[in-house]
């Protein structure tokens, strides 16, 4: 070598090792494949506040405590525009040019049931908050959820429909292309004829629809007791909308996706007095949720949704597994070994979404909620259904 | 009988907005032969303008008659938002015709104009979506099982005005004639003293003005805005202005309204997962048999 270039070698050592040569801790990588665009954008942006609220409060105390060092926390978001491909993409780069040691995300099914087949075939360890169908971590080890499931998210619904509407006959429209929506409505079709109900109507509509006045009118023909919408906010909005403007006068029965904070202000007065099955209800909430709904609200001026309260439990359940290792192995596919490992051992997590217990295919048990929109535009808690 | 008239009236709803943009297609392709990409996002603007004007005009502390925040929404949305296709035109179509080059690039920089509306929408504000405040009052009327709404009355009635003004316009006007003359010959059209970019400019008025006069009927009638709202209905609203006969106004008009019935009563009678699959094959089936669409004439060259 050219001893005039002599001088390059500290420097060349410094991007190559760069924990060797930064005095402290290296940084915990996490990275949130999220949708900040796209058809869901509240759903990104809240699960961000709340992971970003947890990033700094945790990095002020000095970062995460991992076997008597402190770590601090460093979290990537990407976006995935509410799309399918676009979350394959940015997991994969997450995964292999970020090289984070977790991954918490996608959220919606649309995009968490892809993404999901990626970060198990590159053995990352994956959690989703928010996603519902049960195909997300369906024989993938290396995939684990914090929400309850559509299989049991659809008895809730039905039964509580049959109960509060006195219903026999129910309507199903859904959204033909979301994992989620699709599923769901299935799974409450199933349900629903089981427990001696008829469905009467079961139509669906496209990603970029706006105008379902055809579908509701079908719908309305057949003279439904209600209209089950397991449908994402937007879509929901728009429907409870026209389905009033085309004179039905019935109640709608909407799933946990209803639950963002954007709902009121695009639904207004025609979702007041809806009932719809979700994860959490912030009215009248106690405890560790009252207190993360506080400190939500005032960094953020508003109320948190049911995706921001998940995220909030998903990334407390991924640094609980880092601290259970004991150990931060700089080797990041190792690393990532020891988290999967401890999040499959996790038996029980107490988190402000409630208790969670996981079973064999890293999908929790909790309770659901059904909550009812109030005059006022508040989510309120009617019923609370454990399994 | 009451299922078929109600779907009816669903379908005279939803084609207006087709109707609306096929228009504005319509009217540039007729005079420019440009097939305008970026006219769908214009929409999609015209919808914006409406929510950033009709919230201005909210936010005075002013207690505003029943209506009147309409009333004046409705033209100034229409001006801002036909100043944006002008806008367009002279930083984007002018300096391309000006320096002659194939149309082939004037239509992608159509394309990338629609993208850089959609895309500078999201990079200025945000990607969380605008609800429309109520600027009149929903009735709604039950007319022997029939439901209307005043919203829906005012949004076909606004097709219908709309579409018998330009065809006055184009047929009857001085600026008409010379519209129709820029089509006919655009070399020859100087020479007869016609100022050919005035008259292209009007064009882009016309055309973005009725855009964004669609952009708040659509805005009141599914008051969720979001960027890319005006991709796929400009899309659709662009193969109706094919199917109808593009260049002819006439055409759009038609082609919108028969867009939506094919949607509609697709919905009606099948499955609705079979919507846009059956809706765009029976297009396609009357392109195959009509490839000039309904009203067109053939021509020498398209592109």
């Amino acid at each position: 070598m050219n001893p005039g270039k002599l001088w390059l070698l500290p420097l060349a050592a410094a991007f190559l090792f760069p924990a060797a040569s930064a005095g402290a801790a290296t940084p915990l990588k996490i990275g949130f494949p999220l949708p900040l665009t796209g058809e869901i954008p509240k759903v990104g942006e809240s699960s961000k506040y709340a992971a970003e609220m947890l990033r700094e409060e945790i990095n002020a105390q000095g970062g995460l405590e991992v076997g008597g060092v402190k770590y601090p926390l460093e979290f990537i978001y990407e976006d995935n525009e509410s799309k399918p491909e676009s979350a394959v993409s940015v997991t994969l780069k997450l995964i292999n040019l970020d090289e984070v040691v977790a991954l918490v995300g996608p959220q919606s099914s649309r995009q968490a049931v892809p993404a999901g087949g990626e970060a198990n075939e590159n053995k990352t360890p994956m959690i989703s908050p928010w996603s519902t169908n049960p195909d997300t971590t369906r024989d993938r080890p290396w995939v684990f959820r914090a929400a309850f499931l559509d299989p049991f998210q659809a008895p809730v619904a039905a039964r509580f429909a049959a109960k509060q509407f006195q219903a026999k006959n129910a309507a199903i429209l859904f959204e033909v292309s979301n994992d989620y929506s699709k599923g769901l409505a299935d799974f409450f079709k199933l349900v629903w004829e089981e427990q001696g109900g008829t469905v009467v109507a079961m139509e669906s509509h496209g990603p970029r629809d706006n105008d379902f006045s055809a579908q509701l009118t079908k719908i309305i023909s057949f003279k439904p007791d209600f209209i089950f919408l397991p449908e994402n906010y937007n879509f929901a909005a728009l429907i409870v909308r026209q389905g009033r403007e085309l004179g039905y006068k019935g109640p709608f029965m909407g799933s946990d996706a209803w639950g963002s904070a954007e709902l009121m202000e695009l639904c207004g007065d025609s979702c007041k007095g809806q009932y719809f099955s979700t994860h959490y209800a912030a009215a009248g909430a106690t405890g560790a949720t009252r207190e993360f709904i506080d400190k939500y609200r005032a960094k953020y001026g508003y109320v948190p949704d049911d995706v921001a309260a998940l995220t909030w439990d998903a990334v407390n359940i991924i640094l609980k597994a880092i601290q259970q290792g004991g150990e931060v192995n700089p080797d990041v596919v190792k690393m990532r070994e020891i988290i999967r490992a401890n999040l499959a051992s996790i038996s029980n997590f107490e988190g402000i979404t409630g208790n969670m217990r996981f079973d064999e295919q890293g999908d929790p048990i909790k309770c659901a909620v059904v909550v009812r929109i109030s005059e006022a535009g508040e989510f309120t808690a009617v019923e609370s259904v454990c399994p | 009988m009451d299922f078929i008239i109600q779907q009816c009236v669903n379908a005279l709803q939803w084609g207006s907005f087709y109707a609306l943009i096929a228009l504005g297609y319509s009217l540039v392709y007729g005079v420019l032969r440009l097939i305008n990409f970026a006219h769908g996002d214009i929409f999609m603007v015209g919808a914006y303008i409406a929510f950033f004007v009709s919230t201005f005009f909210l936010s005075m502390q002013i207690v505003w008659p029943e209506g009147v925040v309409l009333a004046f929404t409705v033209p100034v949305t229409v001006i801002l938002t036909s100043l944006v296709g002008v806008t367009l035109e002279r930083v984007a179509y002018r300096p391309l015709r000006r320096k002659g080059v194939n149309r082939l690039y004037v239509v992608i920089t159509a394309l990338m104009c629609g993208l850089t509306l959609e895309n500078g929408n999201l990079a200025l504000l945000g990607a969380s979506r605008k609800a429309l405040p109520s600027l009149l009052e929903k009735q709604i009327y039950d007319l022997g099982g029939i439901a209307l709404t005043n919203v829906k009355i005012m949004v076909i009635f606004t097709a219908i005005l709309v579409f018998v003004m330009l065809h006055l316009i184009v047929t009857r006007t001085k600026a008409g004639m010379a519209m129709r003359a820029v089509s006919w010959d655009p070399f020859a059209l100087p020479l007869m003293g016609i100022p050919m970019d005035r008259i292209i400019v009007f064009t882009f008025i016309l055309g973005s003005g009725i855009a964004g006069l669609g952009g708040i009927m659509f805005a009141m009638s599914y008051p969720v805005l979001d960027p890319y709202m005006g991709a796929m209905t400009g899309w659709k609203a662009f193969i109706a202005a094919v199917v109808g006969g593009i260049g002819e106004v006439k055409g759009a008009f038609v082609g919108g309204f028969l867009l939506a019935f094919v949607e509609i009563m697709v919905v009606a009678f099948l499955p609705s997962t079979f919507r846009d699959l059956f809706a765009f094959s029976i297009l396609l089936l009357i392109l195959w048999k009509r490839p000039t669409g309904i009203f067109g004439m053939p021509q020498a060259t398209k592109i």
